[in-house]
């Protein structure tokens, strides 16, 4: 009964007035970021920490989080619309929901994207409520050589995410390897691949990444199709909401999604980036429709979409319970705590009760009105992709570039973004994927990261992955996972049988 | 042809007078404080208080800009570039110190491109373990150490941290190598702390008390000369058995090189004002860091710290053989 009492003061606290408000308010802002391309989360919170110092702690931190998960439920619009995925945990969504959107089911895979969603927020703020302490008590457990294999096998399912040639997929998951190389080593700050220049010191940012190899690129892409079009879908908009048949197809999708992405939510690092990638992967390998995937399925919108939203919210665990930031928008989250003159930290829960069940609550309601806000938004939203190109591509390389120089106020990396607009566009010629890339430069580095501490406080032991029963479960998994893609010529032919009865 | 000596004499006397009548209009627009670093950490908070506060007796708005990268050397090197002027003004860490001895090729120097304005905090610092880590006292620690020295890993926020330093004068302080664990950052550091995946850390105040009051961590000392009043029940280093080890994150004001000293002396005015101001010594004292005296928050006392420092750090830096570039 005290889960009763405690959401109570939660109620209590969230359902002020003032505290809706706020809460309504974030989540705009963050579904308005969201949707801009480029502009993230981290850099919106980072320019409104000052106006948070005149609010009450409670009121300024649930703003701030609602910006946060308001801003991965935005940032799916445009992955769907047109192609630019504005935040890590929205690159696959781009994958089948750009397809949708192009085969003029862009209202149904936005509608999809919400509803998973709002599942998924439901379902982890619930879990939050009830097991954050222990919860965070089994993240920690996962040490480095756990963290190493868990990046492994994030890698090789990177692999899955292509739906071409398999040797594309590799080479383009070395590459991704090799730009994350770029920058300042951790152990002994040698420079690598910086060619002197400071601006690379700290390694290029994903979003400069991601926004050349998928925005730039595809407005490059477009151009060349030539003048008579008028927008980027040709193809009519059917209806805007999901079929009988649709909701059949992405339930199982979404609770698995969600599953996922609270797990690797809870774990500090990249576990909720990994989230999405993880149930796009599981989708594709287990559903009947697998051959559909990277073609516009139903499913590859709706697992990541709960995956993503999922970990969103149990990404607060780390931070609500122990203090410790397990992204840069959680490490602003705790500034905000402090500039208010609250420690972050294990007592935050048992001293200032009204906050921690303040914050969980409000979570919920942020959800409840993202879908309220957004589903009666579809229909203005598909209509941008009929705005004609000339007006489109120039705002939409804008705000590219404005996100992309709010990252760190430095024009440095638009031209960097372009470079990566060219190199996306001759990949995209060459019939290479940006995804796996894109999964491996966000892992490589991760997975040095921990590989060499795990070395370290092994002492030069490799045998510390085996000997961990996390680790070894992980690295297994992999190994099944990696047999799987290379029995090769069965699955091959399989799918291309499939394309010529198609 | 004629006209010339009125020109030479208008030059003249706008030389000389130019600097009085642009100090006393001083400020006349929006100024701005860099921040080497990104928004929301310890640095970030010290500044954006210590930014409100001054620009609030200086009458003019102070606003603060993130250049973060590079352990902070983007943003120095952003601010030697920039115009003396007093509109542009910078705060930094024990890392101005450090940075000459970590980077071979800094492309500014500490010393001739900042006019120093004055200290603003000092933050103690404190060492700390892992719950379960058998020493129970700072002795049995050193002693343990010695014993173990292939076993026992010292984790730090990665290289040029305080942290790291802290970590590095340690075992020089010991005569010990231990194994050193760089991580990203004080947050995944502290998570393999209290996970027992690493031994012990020395890290300021502002990232360890909660953990330490909420028994996550255990603590042995911190590294100031007097107790910290946040945590009256630890030891200093020297009262724990380690004499002489004394650890310093402080935090300072700088200008670019040939800012005008009327408009220095402005803002040393409104530093040492913003420093009594109550709110901000309260949010400092939140924060775990102490605001100077007023005959520290001055460029001499920052001149000095900054040499002394500097001496201090290079000789363990480069016995340690390490660079950041």
């Amino acid at each position: 009964m005290e889960l009763l009492t405690n959401l109570g003061i939660g109620l209590s606290v969230a359902l002020t007035p003032a505290n809706l408000m706020y809460c309504l308010v974030g989540v705009f802002l963050g579904t308005l970021i969201g949707v801009l391309p480029g502009l993230g989360p981290t850099a919106t919170i980072s320019m409104l920490l000052p106006i948070t110092f005149v609010l009450p702690p409670v009121s300024a931190l649930i703003m701030l989080a609602g910006i946060y998960y308001g801003s991965q439920y935005g940032g799916s619009t445009t992955s769907i619309l047109v192609n630019l995925p504005g935040e890590a945990a929205s690159v696959v969504t781009t994958l089948d929901g750009y397809q949708m959107a192009l085969q003029g089911r862009a209202g149904v895979a936005l509608a999809t994207a919400a509803i998973a969603s709002f599942f998924a927020g439901t379902v982890s703020t619930m879990l939050l409520a009830l097991f954050a302490p222990p919860l965070a008590e089994i993240a920690l457990k996962f040490g480095p050589a756990d963290y190493f294999s868990l990046m492994v096998l994030g890698l090789v399912a990177s692999v899955v995410l292509a739906h071409g040639s398999l040797l594309h997929a590799i080479g383009m998951v070395v590459l991704g390897l090799l730009l994350g190389l770029i920058g300042s080593d951790v152990t002994s700050g040698g420079q690598r691949f910086t060619f002197g220049l400071p601006q690379l010191a700290d390694g290029i940012g994903f979003v400069v990444v991601a926004m050349g190899m998928f925005g730039v690129s595809e407005i490059i892409r477009n151009l060349e199709a030539g003048q008579s079009r008028s927008g980027l879908v040709t193809e009519k908009i059917t209806h805007l909401m999901p079929s009988r048949e649709d909701w059949k197809r992405m339930i199982k999708p979404i609770l698995r999604g969600t599953a996922l992405g609270s797990a690797l939510g809870i774990l500090p690092g990249s576990g909720s980036i990994l989230g999405s990638f993880a149930a796009y992967s599981l989708e594709k390998k287990i559903s009947k429709y697998s051959h559909q995937f990277g073609k516009g399925a139903i499913e590859g919108v709706a697992a990541p979409e709960a995956a993503n939203n999922a970990g969103a919210q149990t990404s607060f665990i780390p931070m609500l319970t122990l203090g410790i930031p397990s992204n840069p928008v959680m490490a602003l989250m705790v500034g905000a705590m402090i500039i208010q003159g609250i420690q972050p930290g294990p007592s935050v829960i048992t001293e200032q009760p009204a906050l921690f069940w303040g914050i969980i609550v409000s979570m919920w309601i942020g959800n409840l009105f993202l879908v309220i806000l957004n589903l009666p938004m579809i229909g203005l939203w598909v209509r941008i992709i009929m705005v004609p190109y000339q007006f489109l591509y120039p705002a939409i390389l804008s705000f590219c570039a404005i996100g992309v120089f709010s990252l760190n106020n430095s024009e440095f990396d638009i031209f960097l973004m372009a470079l990566f607009g060219l190199l996306g566009y001759v990949l995209s010629k060459l019939d290479c994927e940006p995804a796996p890339m894109l999964l491996a430069f966000i892992l490589g580095p991760l997975m040095e990261e921990y590989l060499r501490r795990a070395m370290l406080l092994s002492r030069g032991d490799p045998m510390v992955f085996l000997r961990r029963p996390i680790s070894a479960t992980l690295l297994l998994i992999a190994l099944l996972s990696l047999l799987l893609v290379f029995i090769p010529t069965f699955s091959k032919t399989r799918e291309e049988a499939f394309v010529d009865e198609g | 042809m004629r006209k010339m000596p009125h020109v030479h004499l208008l030059m003249a006397l706008a030389l000389l007078v130019g600097s009085p009548v642009f100090a006393q209009d001083y400020p006349s627009k929006v100024i701005t404080m860099i921040i080497p670093f990104s928004a929301g950490g310890p640095t970030d908070t010290v500044g954006r208080l210590t930014a409100q506060a001054m620009g609030q007796s200086l009458k003019s708005q102070m606003i603060v800009e993130n250049v973060a990268g590079a352990g902070g050397t983007i943003g120095a090197a952003r601010v030697a570039r920039s115009d003396p002027d007093g509109y542009t003004i910078f705060i930094h860490h024990i890392g101005q110190s450090t940075a000459p001895s970590l980077y071979r090729k800094l492309p500014y120097n500490v010393f001739n491109d900042f006019e120093p304005i004055g200290l603003v905090t000092d933050g103690p610092m404190t060492l700390v373990a892992r719950k379960d880590f058998p020493p129970t006292t700072l002795k049995e620690l050193i002693a343990y150490a010695k014993a173990n020295k292939d076993k026992v890993t010292c984790a730090n926020a990665g290289l040029g941290a305080a942290s790291h330093l802290a970590g590095m004068l340690f075992m020089t302080a010991i005569d010990t190598d231990l194994t050193t664990i760089p991580y990203k950052g004080t947050g995944p550091a502290m998570n393999d702390l209290m996970g027992g995946q690493v031994d012990f850390m020395i890290d300021q105040t502002t990232n360890t008390t909660s953990q330490i009051k909420g028994g996550k961590i255990k603590v042995y000392g911190v590294t100031t000369k007097k107790r910290v009043p946040s945590l009256p029940d630890v030891p200093t280093m020297d009262e724990a058995g380690l004499p002489n080890f004394e650890v310093n994150v402080w935090h300072a004001l700088y200008a670019p090189k040939g800012t005008p000293k009327p408009v220095i002396d402005k803002l040393v005015k409104a530093l040492q004002q913003a420093l009594k101001d109550q709110t901000v010594m309260q949010r400092f004292a939140e924060l775990g860091v102490v605001p100077v005296a007023e005959d520290r928050a001055t460029p001499e006392a920052l001149r000095v710290q900054l040499k002394t420092e500097v001496d201090k750090w290079a000789p363990i830096i480069k016995k340690a053989g390490v660079y950041a570039d």
